[in-house]
């Protein structure tokens, strides 16, 4: 199959504006996307000084996604849910990266109190529901979550962030089911990369254009570059406004890369240079960049300065807060497994 | 005090809690325009509406995650799972989500969700609808389990188990929808945790939970009436967290335990309570403790093989007087 960049614009499929975000919001969109690169590459030495452990599923490649949907959506107050790659999602939903970074050091003042590590970053007060490592489980919980903002009545929508391989679990099938027949407000974003860890989307997937399979339970979709920021924006308004609007829910593919190992103990061994050469030329942070150069927006030198301060806030004030939090009581053990002191354990009221 | 059956009990907590708060839902399959399997649900979609009474399709797993997920913004669903043998394909969301999200979040986030499913083996339904699944969920961190043995804990558990925070499985029984008891005519909360004495005695601690204990009530009544032996009944309605004091306590009276349960030996709910009996009781005990349990095979559909395959109270029986070496008639 091809796997270099680019994405299939089916017939029908509109086309889609790039001039909906001002130069402001594109200035800040890009700082955001630079800033997560900044963090997960930081996050990638602080793994290689074991100060970080476990499993570590960086984004570098993917900024454009979760930047470009939330964009159009209402980030802190919409609920965004997702895999374990999740750590851009949370920051851009509102979460403090000092508090996502704590989180990876296994640290008291990280956002799960470092009882949840990089798979499973939580911000709640931001509507950040978590970060899941079983591929698949967020997908019922997502339309969970938007049966609660139906009975509820709220304007809120469900958006759920899950990979290509995902997509052939049964939680997908049966999700988007019930989705559909229940009329939920959910949003279901696609990060099509190709790859499930080593195995190549051709070699595990039927369908390859992943947004046709919501045809089958009647869920319209979309699909965008996913490397390109104001594409996935203007396709995830239109998918925005559709679920908020009470049509029900919506499939938005977006076609990326992620430029890292599946997790740290990956070595890319079954994709070759020459496709890893090819979706670099389409890195999303530079397509950004180069349009506002070229756009008389910004010069590269301010880029410059936007990156050196960016490294400088992620160690001095975000590293730094992970370096010197303190760690859980080891007494604390067993907090959190069941609720403290609910009177209905005793039988209620008496 | 009201007689009534133990759907009828699992059918008024449902119906007072769904009044109570509108964000109480009940789903599964079958249980809206169908009135339930059991009858657990009659009526209430009439009553409740379909968005509140949802028949679900069948996908297990789908819509316990969806219950969960409903549960992270303030819903309570209580969640029918047809059978326990269906209760497998939910497995992930139960494990994986209900019971970890409290911990993993550091405490952010909670999944109170009900689910209720009935277990055990009824006549002749075969291996894949006989299956006993309670051992599977008490060794599961941040999941509740209880198993109520007669209407009046039927009704009480679903009510406090769909107020509390914390995810709760119940697990009931094929063949006691159709038993009667009082229940309170007045609203009642049973506990979550803890046992009950369901007959006192003073010679030997019988410990059985939801159809086992009516097993040991009968085994009490023969080995009193022919044997002269006064055997007390615990009923362990809670199975996680298990009521290690209460089981500690009758011991202590009566010096001599036996375990019965439904299902099959291996890791389960009798190898948990013997290694607390071993742990907390051993100096207390004059015999060494027994576990009366299902044979270690696929239930079977020949009705004398299912027969042999599953307890009974003169099993209880056999097993008490191995206890009483001078009593062997
Ligand atoms: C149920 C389950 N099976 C297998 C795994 C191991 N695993 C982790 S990520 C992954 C690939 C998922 O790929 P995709 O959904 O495309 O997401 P991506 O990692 O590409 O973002 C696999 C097989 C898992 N975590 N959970
Ligand atoms: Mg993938």
């Amino acid at each position: 199959m091809n796997v270099m960049p680019g994405y299939v614009r089916e017939e029908g499929m509109s086309e889609q504006s790039t001039s909906l975000l001002s130069v402001t919001d594109k200035k800040r969109l890009l700082r955001e996307m630079l800033y997560a690169r900044r963090f997960e590459e930081r996050c990638y030495e602080a793994y290689v000084e074991r100060k970080i452990g476990g499993f570590l599923h960086l984004y570098s490649g993917q900024e454009a996604c979760a930047h470009g949907v939330l964009e159009a959506a209402r980030p802190g107050f919409d609920y965004v849910i997702t895999g374990y790659r999740d750590h851009i999602h949370a920051i851009k939903c509102g979460a403090d990266p000092r508090e996502v970074m704590a989180e990876l050091y296994g640290k008291e003042t990280g956002s799960s109190r470092g009882r949840g590590g990089s798979m499973h970053i939580f911000d709640v007060k931001h509507r950040f529901m978590g970060g899941y490592a079983l591929v698949g489980g967020p997908f019922p919980l997502a339309a969970g979550i938007a049966k609660g903002i139906k009975m509820k009545g709220g304007e809120e929508i469900s958006i759920c962030f899950l990979g290509d391989a995902a997509n052939n679990q049964g939680t997908f099938h049966e999700s988007l089911n019930m989705a559909k027949i229940w009329n939920l407000p959910v949003l279901y974003v696609c990060e099509n990369n190709l790859y499930g860890i080593g195995t190549r989307i051709d070699r595990s997937t039927a369908v390859l254009e992943q947004y046709k399979r919501a045809a089958a339970y009647d869920i319209p979709a979309g699909q965008a570059d996913g490397q390109d920021v104001e594409a996935v924006y203007a396709a995830a308004v239109q998918a925005v406004e559709h679920v908020r609007s009470g049509n029900g829910p919506y499939f938005l593919e977006l076609k990326t890369y992620r430029y890292r190992g599946h997790s740290m103990s990956d070595s890319n061994a079954y994709r070759s240079k020459d496709e890893e050469r090819e979706w670099l030329k389409r890195d999303p942070i530079q397509i950004l960049r180069n349009r506002l150069i070229d756009a008389n927006a910004l010069t590269l030198d301010e880029f410059k300065a936007m990156d050196r301060e960016i490294l400088d806030q992620i160690e001095n004030d975000v590293v730094k807060f992970a370096e010197e939090s303190p760690e859980p009581a080891v007494e604390d053990l067993e907090k959190y497994v069941l609720a403290e002191n609910d009177p209905y354990v005793h039988g209620g009221r008496q | 005090m009201a007689q009534m059956m133990y759907w009828e009990a699992i059918r008024r907590a449902h119906d007072e809690e769904l009044a109570h708060d509108p964000l109480v839902i009940a789903m599964g399959e079958d249980i809206g325009v169908a009135g339930g399997t059991y009858k657990a649900t009659q009526g209430l979609y009439e009553k409740y509406g379909p968005e509140r009474i949802i028949d679900t399709p069948i996908s297990e797993n789908g819509y316990t995650g969806i219950g969960i997920g409903a549960s992270f913004v303030g819903v309570k669903p209580i969640i029918e799972i047809m059978s326990v043998n269906f209760a497998w394909l939910a497995t992930d969301q139960i494990v994986n989500t209900a019971a970890k999200v409290r911990y993993m979040s550091g405490g952010q986030l909670t999944a109170p969700i009900v689910i209720r499913s009935p277990g055990g083996t009824a006549h002749q339904l075969g291996a894949q609808h006989s299956a006993r699944m309670e051992k599977v969920f008490m060794g599961i961190a941040g999941l509740r389990v209880v198993t109520p043995s007669n209407p009046r804990q039927a009704y009480g558990l679903l009510k406090s188990a769909v107020r509390c925070e914390d995810p709760v499985f119940i697990n009931e029984h094929e063949l006691m929808y159709n038993l009667k008891g009082e229940v309170p005519d007045e609203e009642y909360f049973h506990p979550l945790e803890g046992s009950e004495v369901a007959r006192p005695g003073r010679d030997v601690t019988l410990l059985g939970y939801n159809i086992s204990v009516h097993w040991c009530l009968q085994a009490a009544e023969i080995l009193a009436r022919e044997h002269g032996i006064e055997a007390e009944v615990l009923d362990l309605y809670a199975l996680s967290p298990l009521d290690r004091a209460g089981i500690r306590a009758s011991v202590a009276r009566t010096h001599k335990a036996v375990v019965v349960e439904e299902a099959e030996a291996p890791v389960g709910v009798g190898a948990e309570v013997m290694a607390v009996l071993n742990e907390e009781c051993f100096f207390d005990l004059d015999a060494p403790p027994r576990r009366v349990s299902a044979a270690n095979v696929p239930i079977p559909y020949n009705h004398a093989l299912e027969k042999a395959a599953i307890p009974n109270a003169r099993d209880v029986v056999a097993a008490v007087l191995g206890l009483f070496p001078g009593r062997n008639n």
